[in-house]
């Protein structure tokens, strides 16, 4: 539903490409296009125009007058600026030097704390083979104090709980007093639910805070909030000085804008994202991933679903049946470029991929390429794109001339499809692989 | 248009006298919202004003969108509005700051009440579903209900507890079931949600209950299995009633975002979504991403939640729905 900023840059910027420079008016109305974008993604509307002034400003600057592309160029500088303000300089978690290290949480009605509380618990034992407990403080809602000891129980943790008769402040105490004499590593509290204007409830989490002295506050934040969440944030922050944030609902297909939200008001980094319901969907948050998400070219979930969603199961039962027929044409080919493109551009396609992204560096994946190629192909009457071995010299040089390339680039073309279906046709020999399972499978 | 009690439900009987929440308490709350609001435009240091159109200048526009934005209305209602509003005005048939903070408020209203904006409890039983994402008030919003609808309307009420999923989801639920003093049916974690509603309507009608809401588990609605379950259990409810569920409430988070919209899409999608509720509105976010929703797919809010105690529960009305939004 939403287009991929770098598509609307494309489309915005895509008279520069004749002149190849970026002047003001130019970056104006790319300008536009970001703040659009940003606000699509419910970045707080202060956010945006303080970031897209930064970036305006970059813009202006030399890098981008040599640029060949113009659109991307922009969102390079975007994604960049992006990952820059989502990371920087944060804090990990503390880790105290006598036991135990306390974990206050906190944040909104229904936001996640109590899961993320069982999530955190899990990835401390496994990860750093602490042992940890869990203080039950959410004497309000309904059955809480039973969810966090079913939550405990499954993740292995220690419940301090006095049921829902005491207050939660005496509860904290009495927990932490605990956890010392009993020597655990980590006691996480688990609070109520509360809203930044709620004078009370505010002030007793100052309490609980005076009283635990934790080393780690951490704020819980649904990735579905929107321009809200900068008062939720500077709220929090006043009151109990929260050292991070853990972003949940990050499943889902949110863009998670209120992540650059928090991060810009108040410079707390963003530590964990939760990814599921499960307990163990739970892991760091990675800024640069965020940033691609925000900015509509999503990240490794969102590619799964997407892939889903854009890639035509009728199309690829066809598709495989041509493969192992040995039919597959240039038209075939270019279908399956149109489906991949539809996703975004390529380089950021692959981007997404985890573990990928750090050794594309050197490797050159260019959108323009792929440009060309299809430029080439549009070029080819309907008979040459089904029997490629029509194309002689003149009928090369006329595809060469209608798709502004040359003949070499023809030549390459031709010659690369020439061994992609003699690839083809090995692989449908041996064990190839569903086309329509890979698309739906995960 | 409902903004009482007794105007949102339609009960074939004349309605009891109590039933009229006092208008001062009604008051009481969207001023409240609006105070809240103000707060923030200070904390914020934004240069939102109390009305938008106290001056009538180029920045007054701008000052307009970025209070729809603000609001969480989104790009694409709030251009629509701003247009229609721009029109009118530059036609001349609106002048001067009040009447265009009319004017306002009146597209925004009617933008906001886009269809059916009761609920119509003649059926016996009448059957509500409770959907909507993790953690966005299903269950306490039923709790509210039931508690109304028992106190208020003297109906007798039986839950479903149908989240079988998370931890401790039936026990919450029975808490609300013992504080609005009504019946419910639950079955073991982790069994089928169907199941548990196709007893709680034969609970029903047996025992002769009036009402019977059925709780669900929390999902994303880009999970296909857990959406496509939702339609089941929707389709076994169909099955013992043919006209039921005859509301399927659909519950947004004020403090969501432009995903609202997608929420509302999908849901919508597998389970025919007849009414938002609209939580959380006791914080200082605007929910206008129910006037996207009212806008784009003609799903009106029926319920406001204003609070986690039982009596926190509203009409929607779209007049002080819009006035919170501007701020007038
Ligand atoms: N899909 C999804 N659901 C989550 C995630 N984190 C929490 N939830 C769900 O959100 C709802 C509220 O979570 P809970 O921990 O009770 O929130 P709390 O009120 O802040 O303690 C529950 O249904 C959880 O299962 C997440 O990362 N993804
Ligand atoms: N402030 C406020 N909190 C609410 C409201 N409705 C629900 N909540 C809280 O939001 C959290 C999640 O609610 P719950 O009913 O469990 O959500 P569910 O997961 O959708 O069933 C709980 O802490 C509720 O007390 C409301 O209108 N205002
Ligand atoms: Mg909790
Ligand atoms: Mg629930």
């Amino acid at each position: 539903m939403f287009d991929t900023l770098s598509e609307r840059l494309q489309s915005a910027l895509s008279e520069v490409r004749s002149h190849g420079t970026l002047t003001e008016d130019d970056i104006n109305k790319a300008m536009r296009q970001i703040r659009l974008a940003l606000l699509e993604a419910d970045v707080n509307f202060q956010v945006v125009k303080r970031f897209t002034a930064a970036v305006k400003e970059r813009a202006l600057g030399a890098d981008v007058l040599e640029s060949l592309n113009p659109g991307q160029q922009v969102v390079k500088i975007v994604d960049e600026e992006l990952t820059a303000l989502m990371g920087g300089a944060g804090r990990d978690l503390v880790f105290a030097s006598s036991r135990p290290t306390v974990i206050l949480m906190a944040g909104l009605q229904g936001s996640g704390k109590t899961t993320a509380c069982g999530k955190l618990a899990r990835h401390l034992r496994e990860e750093h083979k602490k042992d940890v407990a869990l203080a039950a403080c959410d004497v309000y809602r309904p059955a809480a104090v039973d969810q966090l000891v079913k939550v405990g129980s499954q993740v292995g943790a220690t419940v301090y709980e006095q049921g829902t008769g005491r207050d939660p402040i005496d509860i904290a105490e009495w927990a932490l007093g605990r956890a010392k004499s009993e020597g655990r590593d980590v006691l996480i509290v688990d609070t109520s639910g509360r809203l930044h204007i709620d004078a009370d409830l505010m002030k007793e989490l100052a309490e609980i805070k005076k009283r635990t002295k934790p080393h780690n506050v951490l704020l819980v934040v649904d990735a579905m909030t929107g321009q809200d969440a900068v008062n939720v944030a500077e709220q929090f922050a006043e009151t109990a000085n929260f050292d991070g944030v853990v972003m949940t609902k990050l499943d889902g297909d949110a863009r998670g804008g209120a992540a650059l939200s928090v991060k810009a008001v108040t410079g707390k980094p963003i530590l964990y994202a939760s990814t599921g319901e499960k307990l163990d969907a739970f892991e760091r948050f990675h800024p640069d991933r965020m940033a691609q998400r925000i900015l509509g070219m999503g990240d490794v979930m969102t590619l799964v679903e997407k892939a889903e969603r854009e890639f035509d199961e009728k199309k690829a039962e066809e598709l495989e049946r041509k493969i192992r027929r040995q039919e597959f044409t240039f038209d075939d080919f270019l279908d399956q470029l149109h489906q991949v493109r539809r996703m975004g551009p390529v380089s950021g396609l692959l981007k997404m991929i985890p573990g990928l992204g750090s050794q594309l560096s050197g490797l050159k994946i260019d959108d323009r390429e792929l440009d060309r190629v299809q430029a080439i192909i549009t070029s080819m009457t309907p008979e040459e794109r089904a029997n490629p071995s029509l194309l002689n010299g003149s009928r090369r040089r006329r595809i060469a001339l209608g798709s502004g390339t040359n003949v070499s680039a023809v030549n390459q073309l031709v010659k690369q499809f020439g061994q992609m279906q003699k690839m083809m046709k090995a692989l449908s020999q041996g064990k190839m692989p569903s086309l329509s399972q890979l698309a739906r499978g995960r | 248009m409902p903004s009482s009690w007794n105007e949102l439900f339609i009960t074939g009987e004349d309605a009891p006298a109590a039933a009229e929440a006092p208008a001062e308490e009604r008051q009481g709350f969207f001023r409240r919202l609006r105070q809240n609001l103000s707060k923030t435009r200070e904390a914020l240091g934004a240069e939102l004003q109390a009305s938008v159109f106290q001056t009538l200048d180029d920045e007054a526009w701008e000052r307009l969108e970025e209070t729809l934005i603000y609001a969480d209305v989104g790009a694409t209602t709030t251009a629509m509005i701003v247009e229609r509003l721009e029109t009118e005005a530059g036609s001349g048939e609106l002048s001067g700051g009040e009447e265009l903070t009319r004017r306002l408020t009146e597209i925004m209203a009617e933008v906001a009440r886009p269809g059916e904006m009761t609920i119509d409890l003649r059926p016996h039983p009448t059957v509500i579903l409770m959907v909507g994402v993790n953690g966005t008030g299903k269950t306490t919003t039923i709790g509210k209900i039931a508690w109304h609808l028992q106190r208020e309307l003297g109906k007798s009420v039986i839950l479903a507890a149908g989240d079988t999923y998370r931890a401790a989801a039936v026990e919450q639920l029975v808490e609300w079931s013992d504080r609005a003093g009504c019946d419910i049916v639950r079955a073991a974690h982790g069994s089928d949600p169907g199941a548990v509603a196709f007893d709680a309507i034969e609970a029903a009608k047996a025992r002769g209950h009036d009402v019977v809401i059925v709780d669900t588990a929390g999902r994303l609605h880009t999970q296909h299995h857990l959406m496509d379950e939702l339609t089941k259990v929707r389709r076994v409810i169909q099955k013992q009633i043919p006209d039921a569920p005859h509301e399927t409430l659909l519950t947004i988070d004020a403090t969501t975002g432009q995903n609202g919209l997608r929420q509302a899409m999908l849901f919508r999608e597998a389970v025919e979504v007849s009414g938002i509720v609209l939580t959380k509105l006791d914080g200082t976010a605007k929910g206008g991403i129910a006037l996207a929703i009212a806008q784009e797919l003609g799903v009106p809010v029926k319920l406001i939640g204003i609070g986690e105690s039982l009596e926190d529960l509203r009409p929607f009305d779209p007049d002080d729905f819009a006035r919170a939004i501007i701020g007038s």
